[in-house]
């Protein structure tokens, strides 16, 4: 999702491969086979975090202009929303097609390539959507929960579909190679320090990170995936202080 | 003769028209309380941003000033005790009356504060755009759905509500779902994990210690 190079997406595929061998944890979550794997991946991945990418990403944002922070932002999110786009169309979402499509055509040209975001503040909004989420609207099943290292929560659906993601990034046809490189690393930097006080604060607010997230990220991806509002179905509604069994107009 | 009848109809007249009055006045507020829903929300939310674009304890990050903007505006149009069952899952039933109360405080106080510390993040630039309402509004549980604009990407918000007499707008909202997250629910896992391994009082005693960890902050 962060469009690495598709070599390091091999390198990630070949490491999933690996976790899927491993044994599974009985009396878990259904969709979390791999629980003891994924929480050790899980503890690496924030190591890492907290010794390099935090620390960067704060330095980042501290001394880097926040005209500049926004221009980054701004030229990366137009390469997402061309892939959104494509997305959106496997997905037959015409307005979500027709709105991002015109967002990035406009900010292609007139925001001069991205670096502006012109779209916006014209009422056109970006509607993300990856290839993870398109197999999915198809019908294909999630398969198991993996935490990718360095990458995080994902899928085996979803983690495969990177593979066909990272193809579709423009970024990843920039050379020379060094400047694609360069221009990946500002783009991962950019996007922690998009995050920084949004982790301390998930941490004040649960028990066990790992589990909050996971269930959020596979609510929140069967969500994506889902054809109607998530309104539609019964998430959410049971009610747990009414003792027994109990009818509501909204049950019909 | 006929002019003190005629003062008397007039008079009686007057006074029946008084009593319309009053009793109109008397329904109305009643009526004026049960909202459509997606009225209701659509106030709700604006006020909200007002109050967090003017207070300066907003810009402060002053979470205790916070916190208590939440306790007053936002809680009378919630159903607390309902949203702590949802998190703590089957084992509420089997909770006494004095452990769901302090598991009510302790969760309050969890959500209070990160509640406050998203709305410090709130710009001036956002607004919350309620969907008109397509359910029944004859239900006494609906969905309202509302995006918050403002970024360069909508961010979806739904709310679950269930009527309520006592409620300033006549719905007390029950869940909410945030980006396709039920987030009450979502905790549902980890309170079952505490549960399990500690029992209920594991629960409200891990539930204090993180509370406490976080006002030290």
């Amino acid at each position: 999702m962060l469009g690495l190079p598709h070599r390091f997406s091999w390198l990630v595929l070949s490491g999933l491969l690996a976790i899927t061998g491993c044994a599974t944890t009985p009396g878990g979550n259904p969709l979390d086979p791999f629980e003891a794997t994924n929480r050790r991946v899980d503890a690496f991945n924030d190591s890492i975090d907290h010794a390099v990418l935090r620390p960067v990403a704060k330095t980042y944002q501290d001394f880097t202009p926040t005209l500049l922070q926004t221009t980054v932002q701004n030229f990366f999110g137009n390469l997402r929303d061309a892939w959104s786009v494509v997305n959106n169309g496997l997905q037959l979402k015409a307005r979500e097609t027709v709105e991002t499509g015109a967002r990035v055509a406009i900010n292609s040209t007139i925001g001069l390539y991205g670096l502006f975001d012109v779209g916006t503040p014209l009422g056109l909004q970006k509607y993300t959507a990856d290839f993870g989420q398109t197999l999915g609207y198809w019908g294909m099943p999630s398969g198991p929960y993996v935490v990718l290292p360095l990458l995080g929560p994902s899928t085996v659906r979803d983690a495969a579909a990177l593979l066909v993601d990272s193809q579709g990034d423009p970024w990843g046809y920039i050379n020379p190679v060094a400047s694609r490189n360069q221009g990946t690393v500002l783009r991962l930097v950019d996007k922690r320090a998009q995050f920084l006080g949004f982790d301390d604060r998930l941490n004040e607010m649960v028990l066990d990170k790992y589990s909050f997230v996971r269930d959020a990220y596979l609510q929140k991806r069967k969500a994506q995936v889902r054809r109607g509002p998530p309104a539609d179905t019964d998430d959410g509604q049971e009610n747990f202080d009414e003792p027994g069994n109990k009818k509501n107009s909204n049950d019909q | 003769m006929r002019r003190l009848s005629s003062l008397l109809i007039f008079s009686l007249r007057a006074v029946w028209g008084c009593l319309t009055l009053t009793g109109l006045l008397a329904v109305l507020p009643v009526q004026a309380a049960q909202q459509a829903p997606d009225v209701f929300m659509q106030q709700l939310s604006n006020e909200l941003l007002e109050v967090v674009r003017k207070d300066p304890a907003v810009k402060a990050v002053d979470l205790q000033k916070l916190a208590t903007l939440v306790d007053l505006r936002v809680l009378p149009n919630v159903n607390f005790q309902r949203m702590t069952a949802s998190a703590v899952g089957p084992a509420w039933r089997q909770a006494t009356p004095e452990q769901q109360k302090r598991l009510q405080e302790e969760f309050k106080l969890l959500l209070v504060r990160s509640y406050s510390g998203a709305l410090s993040q709130v710009k001036d630039n956002q607004t919350i755009v309620v969907k008109s309402f397509r359910g029944n509004p004859e239900d006494n549980e609906v969905v309202v759905r509302s995006e918050i604009r403002g970024g360069n990407e909508p961010v979806p918000l739904d709310y679950r509500l269930e009527k309520s007499a006592d409620a300033p707008g006549g719905w007390k909202i029950y869940n909410f779902n945030l980006l396709g997250v039920w987030l009450v629910d979502n905790y549902r896992t980890q309170f079952a994990q505490e549960i399990n391994a500690k029992g209920i009082d594991g629960l409200i005693a891990i539930l204090a210690e993180r509370n406490k960890a976080n006002s030290r902050k």
